[in-house]
């Protein structure tokens, strides 16, 4: 089967920046609409690096992996007259200082004048031209004088003489790894064949561009839920069915989505603060349980109970079977509670916040809930903590990831709140997951290669980096079976990666048949 | 709250050019780690207003910063100064790339105001630590939209004072600097009740 994909590698390659094939996608859109203003263009124009923001627009790189071009952010392939490859020059009026402007028009024709009248010998001219310039240093002087506002009227500004020193010389900017285009360097232990491409890849228009929501989960039995815009679809894995299960009014939409342990039920936390709990084999809206007063960003459950984190900073612990759903409200966090993760023994719940903090609350005493300060509060992050997980083998072991500002992965053992490790990942850290099978870690990555890296663990050896993605990958899960990761990518894809395929020789593990366990609902009567 | 635990907790003019000074010197570190001006190495983590601060353990960098941050103090508890501005320079070219702006200006405080050099505020600790907790983030956040350094970097301190400051001695007087193409993103500010700190970057737009 790789074969073909190959086939179809180098026939993209050589179709040099062609038409993308249907409508453009959004960031192309945006882009366009900002080069061009008012200037309509049906041409579909794939301008490469004309940017000075770092959104993450390039043009897609259709072989992943085999390109072997290193661009560098600040490219100087941009030309400065005909920007986008179009051919006419649009002027940016906004961009202009009239004033200026025209005030060095007026200048040269005032400085030709003295000149010409001095000339005679070429020590002449020679005073002349220092004139000019120092002509020029004064009206610099003024000009600076008049333009800044207030303070410097009669100011001084002083230095102290004895510097600081400068930076060696053999001294390369750390922060390179942000801004530039690297080819992903796959370093295989030689343990297995771990494919770098996508398995299959879904189509997601409207899927929302946002770092601090969660819109996918896969369940227990088989069906990836996701919110695509306003709506929320569910993809069977099994047989391929797409099915909707609702529509938010305009305005709103899905903050986050989480399905229950077993399966069937489905809590999503909408744009208003509010989680909905849904029965997706019946398509029903069950309950809807308030409690936020500004959207739920994560939802994480610990069999009947529900927290979510939001916007406000809180995280609430609902409990769903009861009448009186709210049991807690755990404030420790002042900003967007972006990453909600129990642990697998359910003693722990950790919450990362875009305050770059990272709490962990351990479980009450009582069995319900956790309680109402967190035991441990690890602000060693430099920006918003999304990418939570526990370690499956290893009960206290807890691995967060840090977003454009930090790039770090850091390990924490939670028994005495210490840090076990911290590894530079170079590049934006939105999902992590561990995987039993192999006990390896797979970390979903932004700007600049959009790339899932496989690292093992407790190593942090790289084993491999997953390519396709051409814009920052979002959200990742994990399939029931743990062998298959599904990733969505701001670029509108889903993408599903077979990486922790199970060894076929080592077959002789019980398959486990997953008994239908007691739904929490079914223990009531309804 | 009764009086007597009012007068208790009042800050001066001095413990708010302390508490500046203090910010300041987090503040700087902060950007030369986090803009990549001196390699990481030489970098400490310390924990400060809650967050970890990586500081410089360079003895130069320290002793220039203790000596620019002493003198700053003592114009600050005078209210003598404007602006504290930090220029990031090509060390090659000696084009200035970046500025950070830390504009002071002087508030009356909530104490007896009769006395301008005995101001005083009851402004909480806390909260003033609480506001420049989220300056310091977002000075480590301005990455994401901050063009590179790609060059070996300088930076120096400059302070804007009144005319009417006397030179010290190893104080020299410099011109204003000018960036090509300028962009400014203007950070938080925080008050300490007796001084108003704004934080502004000025970077060069790279074309």
């Amino acid at each position: 089967m790789s074969q073909f994909n190959f086939v179809s590698d180098l026939q993209n390659a050589l179709i040099m920046d062609g038409e993308t094939r249907g409508p453009a996608p959004r960031w192309k859109k945006k882009l366009e609409a900002s080069l061009n203003g008012s200037v309509n263009t049906t041409r579909s124009v794939l301008s490469v690096s004309y940017n000075t923001s770092f959104s993450g627009v390039q043009a897609p790189t259709k072989t992943p992996g085999k390109s072997s071009e290193s661009k560098t952010k600040k490219s100087t392939t941009t030309p400065t007259k005909t920007p986008g490859g179009g051919d006419r020059f649009i002027p940016n009026r906004a961009a202009t200082n009239f004033e200026l402007a025209h005030f060095l028009v007026n200048k040269d024709s005032g400085d030709k004048s003295d000149g010409e009248n001095e000339k005679a010998t070429s020590s002449n001219s020679n005073e002349s031209n220092v004139q000019a310039s120092a002509h020029k240093g004064e009206r610099q002087k003024l000009i600076s004088e008049v333009a800044q506002v207030g303070d410097s009227k009669g100011g001084r500004i002083l230095c102290y003489q004895n510097k600081a020193p400068a930076a060696p010389e053999t001294h390369n900017n750390p922060l390179k790894v942000v801004y530039s285009i690297k080819t992903p360097i796959s370093t295989k232990s030689g343990s297995r064949y771990i494919p770098t491409t996508s398995e299959r890849i879904l189509d997601a228009p409207d899927f929302i561009n946002d770092y601090y929501l969660n819109l996918m989960d896969w369940s227990a039995d088989n069906i990836v839920a996701v919110a695509l815009g306003s709506c929320v679809y569910l993809w069977n894995a099994q047989t391929g069915n797409i099915e909707q299960l609702t529509e938010f009014e305009e305005g709103d939409y899905a903050g986050s989505l989480s399905w229950i342990q077993e399966g069937q039920i489905l809590a999503i936390g909408n744009s208003t603060g509010a989680v909905e709990l849904w029965d997706c084999s019946k398509v029903k809206r069950l309950r809807v349980m308030d409690g936020h007063s500004a959207r739920v960003g994560s939802l994480a459950w610990n069999s009947f109970l529900v927290s979510s984190g939001s916007r406000d900073g809180t995280i609430v612990h609902h409990d769903v079977r009861a009448r009186e759903h709210k049991l807690s409200t755990l404030a420790g966090h002042t900003q967007e509670v972006c990453g909600l993760k129990w642990s697998t023994d359910f003693k722990y719940l950790a919450s990362g916040g875009n305050d770059n903090l990272v709490n962990v609350w351990s479980a009450a005493s009582g069995g319900v809930g956790t309680a109402s300060d967190p035991m441990h509060k690890f602000n060693d992050h430099q920006a918003a903590v999304r990418a939570l997980a526990w370690c499956p083998w290893q009960q206290s072991t807890l691995a967060s990831g840090g977003g454009t500002a930090d790039r770090c992965i850091k390990f924490w053992n939670v028994n005495n709140g210490t840090l076990i490790k911290s590894v530079d990942s170079k590049s934006q850290v939105c999902a992590l997951l561990f995987s039993r099978h192999y006990k390896e870690l797979i970390s979903a990555h932004g700007f600049a290669n959009n790339q899932l890296t496989i690292w093992k663990y407790p190593t942090m050896v790289k084993q491999a980096d997953l390519t396709g993605h051409t814009s920052r990958v979002l959200q990742m899960a994990m399939s029931p079976d743990g062998s298959t990761v599904i990733s969505a990518g701001a670029d509108e894809t889903l993408r599903l990666w077979n990486c922790f395929a199970p060894d076929p020789l080592a077959s002789k593990k019980a398959v486990s048949t997953s008994k239908a366990k007691q739904s929490v609902f079914r223990q009531s009567i309804r | 709250m009764s009086t007597a635990q009012a007068t208790k907790n009042c800050i001066t003019l001095k413990g708010s050019a302390q508490i500046i000074v203090e910010y300041l010197k987090y503040g700087i570190n902060s950007i030369l780690f986090q803009r990549g001006i001196y390699p990481a190495e030489d970098f400490d983590n310390t924990q400060q207003y809650g967050l970890t601060i990586l500081m410089s353990k360079d003895p130069k960098i320290q002793t220039f910063l203790q000596n620019v941050l002493s003198q700053t103090e003592e114009w600050l508890a005078k209210n003598m100064i404007n602006k504290i501005s930090m220029v990031i320079t090509n060390a090659h070219t000696k084009e200035v790339l970046e500025c950070w702006d830390f504009n002071m200006q002087a508030e009356l405080g909530d104490g007896d105001t009769s006395d301008p050099t005995k101001l005083t505020t009851t402004k909480e600790l806390s909260r003033i630590q609480n506001e420049i907790r989220d300056v310091m983030r977002q000075i480590s956040a301005t990455v994401s939209y901050l063009p590179l350094l790609d060059c070996i970097c300088t930076f120096d301190v400059m302070i804007h004072t009144l005319q009417n400051t006397e030179l010290p001695a190893k104080w020299d007087e410099t011109g204003a600097i000018i960036i090509q193409n300028p962009q400014a993103v203007q950070l938080r500010s925080f008050s300490t009740g007796l001084h108003k700190v704004d934080t502004v970057v000025n970077y060069k737009m790279s074309t």
